[in-house]
């Protein structure tokens, strides 16, 4: 029987296990245990989903949903559930690199090229972006006043694609080893000859798959945006939030293309014996670097920009101001999208082109700073005169301010190409990096989490956790990235998993101490969120409006409805909900109500995902049955799908009327609250605006206020 | 600007179905950016190959010696009436609502698009026998048979494409859905003929000429 | 019923029919016309060198508006602003991509050892 005709090129040894049978030692434990704890953890869903039986709900609410809001849940505990394997992945490399100082440590070279592949391609691929794309995918819609994206059931495809890489990358704990090609797999040497074995075809995969849902993801968002947003909602109306979330989608569509057509060459080369990136036969390995670069680059502001939205929102609305300089925010956010395609050859200002194009690059990248300090003045100035509440998401914002002015200033010094040659491929590179995501993307993403979580769930966060989280976090990431700063200028290179000179080892340790507590500090989120959940009742801000906002996400309950706005809105200002507030006039019973039509849940999305993850699975274990198998089912999906014709279903105005009138009732039954008594259990989601505080009996009589017409 | 008047690429129904019309803004403009998300990925194929044209050929063939002008010719010319063909689908579907005519111009589409993958198929065959020209040669190959290849997908995938809305016209009619998917492929069908436009010039004319 | 004629609710879609078809008819004969110039130039050999490339590439150019104009109806109307928006957009992308990665290639290759 020739097995290889159904199992590819698994055999007993691929599994994680058989090397610390054959071969024991601490590298290989460590290899086996990750593994374990991926088996581990897929079991206990699977004991806890049938225990308690949510198999059921889990299929029927959330897997088959097409509904934005749970879309972009499911992309964020995504994204949270890779955050926990990469961020426990950088902490052991820290490790590695303090106990190998003159002496190898105790991981494997190839155990250590693994881990920092891993982490980069995850914190990359499956945190970050499902991280930003799950916060659009919620915010955006709610912020343009539409009862869902322009396309939902793509919306769905496109999260499930994502999971599928992501379960790809789980996948490679247990069979098989992953690329030690770094991140960006850069060949000759992610080449079948020097990297034979499934390593980099894991890598190739799952990256494809994630790609391909984020090109979808743009082309539905930017689409929304153009399409969907309720009357009076012209583009110079929307929150920052959405501009920013717009950019990134036109990044999206326009970005992800070269990352596609570098790893299908990659793949040829790999597997079919074509000649792009190989040493001989006319490959050139310097155009890898170039495409994968043209994504690359655009690819750093696809996460920042929505970060960025997310601080304009958080800044102005604990300053209890207006946001300043909207018109300039807006302009440097386009500046700075459209210039990102332009700068893409400073990431290889060492591979032997003239000084020339060096130049011309290197003067690009600087420019770009110009519009992100337009928008730091703007967030600073928002602040100056505002009253200013020192919330956790505030905390972070601060934080970031300070931090990514620094690491925005080693950018401008990177971009010089003189300077570059020094420290190229060292760790400071590695600081810059870090320095530039971790304050900005990730504490973004954290300050939105804390800042929607209420909106999502109709609790708020319990604030005395999260700010010990915060105060964890930022000076753990100081910690563990500035000394990488000095390390980096005594020449101690990246992705190296050992070294000679002691002179490294206070730095390394210092860093070895902030890595533990960015641990910390994440733990300490997680249970904020065990610990909030179990006090949902004192916690509770139902009424929608916990932070006295100012778009129109915060004008409905928490969690919003399935059709999110009972009616559509009409707005005729940039902070519609808060002057309906000042004027009295928010809260009002609409004068008629309408049948309203949403899709149906269905299984497409979740099937296609799957058929994807079989056939990606397939590809790197050279299965070819199930590679045809799973893709004639993917499309059979599609096209089966392209037959039904049930897809809508109504949901009838008494219904809506019914919610929405509890709602307002309730609304007005409430007394609203000040700033002061904001983190109080006083605070069940209705504001009294900050400018009418002085007088806030006139509005906590709501009820006067909102039945008139 | 009302609705009415804002038209999108492509046929527009705004003439003879507003309700149709409507209905389409969304999904073509949503479509349209696929098309320029798609441009970008041939871009970036067409910039590979212009360097690896020169600078990958090794010691294998160069382009001069294994392109065949006339069948690169006969292609245009197949891929180009193919898209005339659809247009005119496309103008009974808007106002005749007439299935034997519609099914008939797809057909005749469809039947220039399978000749034109023929075609290429043909050409990759008597590459790889009478030139020994298959793309792990050189790296200029294998840009080639990527990017031509590339389209070649992409026209196939029209054609199964164009064989599915052919049942869907024959099951469902002129049904709104039915309507704007056409109108979709449609685009998808034009541009491939735009992409084909710089293929046969920056590929077959200028490997030739230079 | 499928079959029925709009012309009978739509005076003048006969007139609109037989404008959109001439649309294509232009189209397809620029198109024709422009792609056998194009061969022809290579063919004959009416040009060389760097001449014939330019001529080659306007001839391309042209060609693709022909296509754009007559097959995708995108014209410079107010009406269709947003897809030449999108399109001119994604032409200054494609320039940067396409020039970019052909001018450090190019750099590179002329630096590299024979």
């Amino acid at each position: 029987m020739n097995w290889e005709l159904i199992f590819g090129q698994i055999t007993w040894n691929s599994f994680v296990f058989a090397g610390a049978i054959e071969n024991p030692s601490l590298s290989e434990f460590i290899a086996s245990g990750a593994g374990t704890v991926a088996v581990l953890g897929a079991l206990a869903s699977v004991i806890l989903l049938t225990v308690k039986r949510w198999w059921v709900p889990l299929w029927r609410d959330w897997l088959t949903s097409v509904d934005h809001k749970k879309v972009g849940i499911m992309y964020i505990v995504t994204a949270l559930v890779m955050f926990a394997r990469a961020v426990i992945e950088g902490a052991l490399m820290r490790a590695q690199q303090l106990s190998a100082v003159d002496n190898s440590g105790f991981l494997s070279a190839d155990h250590f090229g693994q881990l920092f592949s891993t982490h980069g391609t995850i914190m990359i691929f499956f945190v970050a972006m499902p991280f930003i794309t799950g916060l659009m995918n919620y915010v955006m819609p709610l912020q343009i006043g539409a009862r869902d994206v322009s396309f939902p059931l793509l919306n769905a495809i496109s999260l499930m694609l994502t999971i599928a890489g992501a379960i790809l990358i789980m996948v490679s704990l247990v069979i098989g080893q992953f690329s030690t090609g770094g991140w960006t797999a850069y060949p000759p040497f992610t080449g079948i000859h020097f990297s034979p074995g499934q390593g980099v075809d894991y890598w190739i995969w799952a990256v494809s798959l994630g790609s391909i849902g984020s090109t979808l993801t743009g082309l539905n968002f930017a689409v929304t945006i153009y399409k969907k947003r309720c009357p009076g909602m012209t583009l110079f109306r929307m929150p920052l939030f959405c501009w920013t979330t717009l950019c990134t989608s036109i990044l999206m569509i326009f970005a992800m293309a070269p990352l596609t057509a570098a790893t299908i060459m990659l793949a040829l080369d790999r597997y079919a014996g074509f000649h792009f990136f190989t040493n001989g036969a006319g490959g050139n390995m310097m155009n890898y670097a170039n495409l994968f670069w043209l994504f690359g680059h655009p690819e750093v502001y696809i996460l920042i920009l929505p970060a960025f939205g997310v601080w304009s929102e958080v800044v102005a609305t604990f300053s209890s101001k207006r946001i300043y300089g909207y018109t300039s925010l807006v302009y440097a956010t386009m500046c700075i999208a459209v210039l990102s395609f332009a700068v893409w050859l400073h990431h290889f200002f060492t591979m032997g082109q003239s000084a020339n194009v060096n130049a011309v690059f290197g003067i690009a990248t600087m420019v770009i700073g110009v519009p992100t300090g337009v928008k730091v003045y703007d967030w600073l100035l928002t602040m100056v005169g505002g009253r200013i509440r020192f919330t956790t998401p505030m905390l972070f914002h601060i934080n970031f301010l300070l931090t990514f002015i620094l690491g925005g200033m080693t950018g401008v010094l990177l971009a010089n190409p003189g300077i570059d040659f020094q420290v190229h491929n060292t760790l400071f590179l590695v600081a810059h990096f870090h320095n530039m995501i971790i304050p900005g993307v990730l504490f973004g993403m954290f300050a939105a989490v804390q800042f929607w979580f209420p909106k999502a769930f109709g609790f708020r966060l319990h604030e005395g956790l999260g700010r010990a989280s915060f105060w964890c976090f930022a000076p753990g990431f100081l910690l563990a990235f500035f000394p990488l700063y000095w390390l980096g200028m005594m020449g101690a290179t990246r992705r190296t998993y050992m070294w000679t000179d002691p002179a490294y080892l206070p730095w390394l340790a210092l860093a070895m101490a902030g890595a533990v507590l960015i641990l910390t500090g994440f733990a300490l989120m997680v249970t904020q969120i065990v610990v909030s959940v179990r006090r949902r009742a004192e916690l509770a801000a139902p009424l929608g409006d916990p932070w006295d906002g100012r778009a129109l996400e915060w004008s409905i309950p928490s969690p919003p409805p399935d059709w999110n706005f009972a009616v559509l809105p009409e707005v005729s200002s940039r902070h519609p909900f808060y002057e309906a507030k000042k004027a009295g006039t928010a809260y009002r019973s609409p004068t008629a109500y309408e049948d309203i039509e949403v899709p149906r849940n269905t299984a497409t999305a979740p099937l296609i995902g799957l058929f994807a993850c079989a056939w990606a699975f397939g590809l790197v274990w050279h299965i070819w049955w199930l590679v045809v198998v799973s893709f004639v089912l993917m499309w059979a999906v599609v096209i089966a799908r392209s037959f039904a014709s049930d897809t809508e279903e109504i949901i009838p105005a008494a219904t809506v009327k019914a919610a929405n009138e509890a709602f307002l009732a309730a609304v007005r039954a409430t007394p609203g609250v000040t700033r002061d008594q904001e983190m109080t259990a006083a605070n069940r989601g209705r504001a009294v605006p900050e400018s009418l505080e002085g007088g806030a009996g006139v509005l906590s009589s709501g009820a006067t206020v909102g039945v008139s017409r | 600007m009302s609705l009415s008047e804002r038209l999108h690429p492509g046929i527009n129904l705004a003439g003879t179905d507003p309700e149709g019309h409507e209905a389409a803004e969304e999904v073509l403009f949503g479509f349209w950016i696929f098309l320029m998300s798609d441009l970008v990925l041939f871009a970036v194929l067409f910039a590979t190959y212009a360097a690896m044209s020169v600078q990958g050929i090794a010691e294998g063939p160069g382009p001069a010696e294994v392109f065949d002008l006339t069948a690169a010719f006969l292609e245009t010319l197949l891929l180009l009436l193919s898209s005339f063909a659809f247009g005119f689908a496309l103008l009974a579907m808007k106002y005749r609502e007439n299935r034997r005519s519609v099914l008939a111009w797809l057909l005749v589409t469809g039947i220039l698009g399978v000749a034109f993958v023929g075609m290429e198929l043909h050409d990759y065959y008597v590459m790889a026998t009478a030139h020994e020209a298959t793309p792990q040669v050189s790296g200029f190959l294998s840009a080639y048979y990527l990017l031509t290849g590339t389209h070649a997908l992409h026209v196939s995938s029209g054609l199964v494409w164009m064989a599915i809305m052919a049942i869907q016209i024959a099951v469902f009619g002129f049904d709104k859905r039915v309507k704007l998917r056409l109108m979709r492929l449609a685009l998808f069908w034009h541009m491939l003929d735009v992409v084909w436009i710089g293929i046969f010039t920056f590929v077959y004319l200028f490997g030739v000429a230079s | 019923m499928s079959n029925r004629v709009p012309a009978d609710i739509m005076p003048g879609a006969y007139e609109e029919e037989r404008r959109e078809r001439l649309s294509y008819v232009i189209g397809l004969i620029l198109a024709l016309t422009l792609t056998a110039g194009a061969f022809a130039v290579v063919w004959l050999d009416l040009l060389s060198g760097g001449a014939a490339l330019a001529v080659l590439g306007l001839l391309a150019f042209i060609q693709a508006v022909v296509h754009l104009r007559f097959f995708l109806h995108i014209d410079l109307e107010r009406s269709h602003r947003d897809d030449l928006m999108l399109i001119l957009f994604t032409v200054l992308i494609l320039l940067i991509m396409v020039s970019g990665t052909v001018w450090i290639l190019y750099d590179q290759h002329v630096r590299m050892m024979p």
